[in-house]
């Protein structure tokens, strides 16, 4: 069936656009080749509002994640990040422990630091409650997360615990959506899923009312860490 | 959903009696129209960007064929599977292939309107396998036994006092109490839907985009509903449409910007998602087999006509959330899929015109939908050539039919029509200047059965006008 209907529908889509094509001459409106067009993946008009510089970016980003009801707190060093940790999850009577990402960013924290800590390194379980993840890059336009699933980081992290704790560092913190695809170009291409979050889980689906923790996590933390390492 | 836009007309005088709806419409308006203006003066390039969309889905129509080749290659390279289905029958036997090549149980379900299109559900039930969907909207409606009024707020019709009592018949036999408030009703629904995405054998998501230059495909949701049900089960089934391609990364992007402004209001959604292939060898998550649907429906046929404008909609649902129309009788007196001004216009598109004929008509021609419309499809033109286009082929009343050429035939000679309308306003005029109004007329029972109308002073504008430039001259 397949390959009589790929070979159908093409056809079809060539029969409907041929028309248009001799009388335009030019199959596009813009002038540009399609071939061309992928390889180049030129950018498109980018708002200004990232123009600011790093520390303006640094204080749109925090301002956005807390207009989504997304919560950040600011720390120097990755060190702090255990204790900071910690303190999040006593503040909210939660059990000391967690899912984290095998990510070498967060195993090579000072962990032992904080001996009561429960922590599990793998892919999301539907007992858990809290999950530690890094982030491939921020995105200040909107206070966004891009995540990308390579082996060290499961998708699973960002969507199965109630409250999703993300580590932060300022050097990965870009302007636009367009900066980040540029490094996730570099870094290879894309993994098998990329998301961007933008604050905790929400639905307006009854009145129109908007209610955080639809099927996704309930709370987003960000820990910034403002220091180049 | 069966289609019940033939009987159009009964459809609107049952909604019109109902109250609820009339709240429940009454608060879309009043709340989406301000949500979208306020995201809009939030970003100053919102205008100038718009158009870059609409550049962006006019390239990609124009060289349609090259990007769906140039997605299957990339696509295929990633490890995915595509099936090119002419039909809604295709589309539906090939996931029922693919289900029970998983030996699938349960479906966990993404919002999808093409799901919708191709009656996914009723199919699945049919062949033994339960759907499950897990958006909130479409889950309140699956349960409600209902079709969606709107295309990204499924159950928008609904009161929370109707879902609650909704909830509390559907789930008793889970233990719920009775709830009430929407974070209670989200909560249960949250409970209930949880272990479904566990047990899932398959995920079936829809598609706002597939990207030619990667091969992957996206989803723009709030819950992260549908993430949950393209990352647990081990098959994830993509169903998409034609028009969803666009060329690179940046273009999507673009076009993600002014979508979220443009449907709720907000400055992104809370999750956007790029699939590409299955899981890789050493990925601890993920499925591990990952399909594309691409479903053509009739829509490879609109390309080179007036209507290939409709493939550039991104279903953001603007033109209804800014429709007196829609808002007075709400989507389900459309009886289609799709509702309200786009649905108006891509309905006939679909199921043809003899089926359809009445929705182009439901419009006041205001022009708010082509005026809110992010990629710039003038809605209100492309209803106006299916009007056109069913006035020809004769699918109206005759009496419409017979007045309407009748007026035509006026209107093609001034001096007649000047006559004959004058001739009707002093007659009118005359008749009326008591009461200052008529409570029934004959040939006027459609509008006088509502409401009266209001009688001529007894004179045309053309008369005035003329008087008033000879007044003008002296």
């Amino acid at each position: 069936m397949s390959a009589n209907a790929r070979d159908a529908i093409l056809a079809e889509v060539r029969k409907s656009l041929a028309g248009r094509r001799r009388a335009n001459h030019s199959t596009d409106p813009s002038g540009d080749a399609p071939a061309a067009r992928l390889e180049g993946h030129a950018r498109n008009l980018i708002p200004d509002r990232t123009a600011g510089g790093r520390a303006a970016n640094v204080a749109l980003f925090i301002k956005m994640i807390e207009g989504v009801s997304g919560t950040v707190e600011r720390v120097a060093s990755a060190s702090e990040v255990p204790k900071v940790v910690a303190g999040y999850l006593a503040r909210h009577n939660l059990p000391p422990k967690l899912a984290m990402a095998p990510d070498s960013r967060l195993t090579s924290l000072p962990w032992a630091a904080q001996p009561l800590l429960e922590i599990r390194q793998g892919a999301a379980r539907e007992s858990d409650q809290v999950a530690l993840t890094g982030t491939f890059a921020a995105v200040a336009e909107t206070g966004t997360l891009m995540m990308a699933s390579f082996a060290d980081r499961p998708n699973t992290l960002n969507f199965l615990p109630d409250n999703h704790v993300v580590v932060v560092a300022v050097k990965d913190l870009v302007g636009t959506y367009e900066d980040a695809w540029d490094r996730l170009r570099a870094a290879g291409g894309l993994p098998r899923t990329t998301t961007f979050i933008t604050g905790p889980s929400r639905t307006s689906d009854i009145e129109l009312v908007p209610t955080l923790g639809a099927h996704g996590p309930r709370r987003l933390h960000v820990i910034l860490i403002e220091d180049a390492g | 959903m069966e289609l019940t836009s033939p009987r159009f007309k009964a459809n609107v005088r049952d909604a019109l009696k109902k109250p609820n709806l009339k709240t429940a419409m009454g608060r879309l308006i009043s709340t989406m129209g301000p949500r979208r203006l306020a995201a809009r003066a939030g970003l100053p390039e919102f205008e100038r960007l718009c158009d870059q969309a609409r550049d962006i889905k006019n390239h990609t129509l124009a060289n349609l064929d090259f990007y769906l080749e140039a997605y299957e290659a990339k696509l295929r390279a990633s490890g995915g599977t595509l099936h090119w289905c002419r039909t809604p029958e295709e589309a539906r036997a090939t996931i029922l292939d693919l289900c029970r090549q998983a030996d699938a149980r349960t479906v966990t379900k993404g919002k999808s309107m093409i799901a919708e299109e191709i009656g996914l559900n009723e199919f699945l039930e049919a062949n033994g396998i339960e759907p499950v969907e897990t958006d909130l909207g479409e889950y309140i409606i699956q349960i409600a036994g209902e079709a969606p009024s709107h295309i990204i707020a499924p159950a928008v019709h609904k009161t929370k006092e109707e879902i609650a009592d909704l909830f509390f018949e559907k789930h008793q036999r889970y233990g719920l109490p009775k709830r009430s408030e929407p974070k209670d009703l989200v909560d249960d629904a949250r409970k209930i839907l949880r272990p479904r995405y566990i047990a899932a054998d398959v995920g079936i998501t829809g598609a706002n985009f597939l990207i030619a230059e990667t091969g992957s495909s996206v989803i723009v949701t709030n819950e992260g509903n549908g993430d949950l049900t393209q990352s647990l089960p081990k098959m994830h089934i993509v169903v998409a449409s034609l028009e969803k391609l666009v060329p690179t990364l940046e273009d999507v992007t673009t076009i993600l910007r002014v979508l979220a402004r443009s449907a709720t209001g907000q400055e992104f959604s809370t999750y956007t998602t790029f699939s590409t292939g299955p899981r890789r060898a050493d990925d601890l998550d993920g499925p591990a087999d990952y399909h594309v649907i691409l479903l053509d429906n009739g829509r490879s046929r609109l390309l080179g006509t007036e209507f290939q404008d409709m493939l550039r909609c991104i279903r953001c649902g603007a033109c209804m959330n800014n429709c007196p129309v829609y808002a007075a009788i709400g989507g389900h007196a459309y009886g289609s899929t799709y509702v309200g001004p786009m649905g108006a216009v891509l309905t006939p598109s679909l199921v043809g015109l003899a089926d359809s004929h009445h929705l182009p008509n439901a419009s006041s021609f205001c022009g708010r939908c082509e005026e809110v419309c992010p990629m710039r499809i003038p809605l209100p033109k492309l209803m106006r050539a299916y009007r056109e286009q069913s006035f020809a082929a004769k699918l109206g009343p005759a009496p419409e039919r017979w007045a309407l050429a009748a007026w035509a035939f006026a209107a093609k000679r001034p001096r007649l029509y000047r006559l004959v309308s004058e001739a009707a306003a002093r007659l009118l005029g005359n008749h009326g200047a008591r009461r200052g109004a008529f409570r029934r007329l004959p040939l006027a029972g459609g509008w006088t059965g509502g409401r009266d109308l209001p009688a001529p002073e007894g004179r045309t504008f053309h008369s005035l006008w003329r008087e008033r430039r000879r007044a003008g001259a002296a």
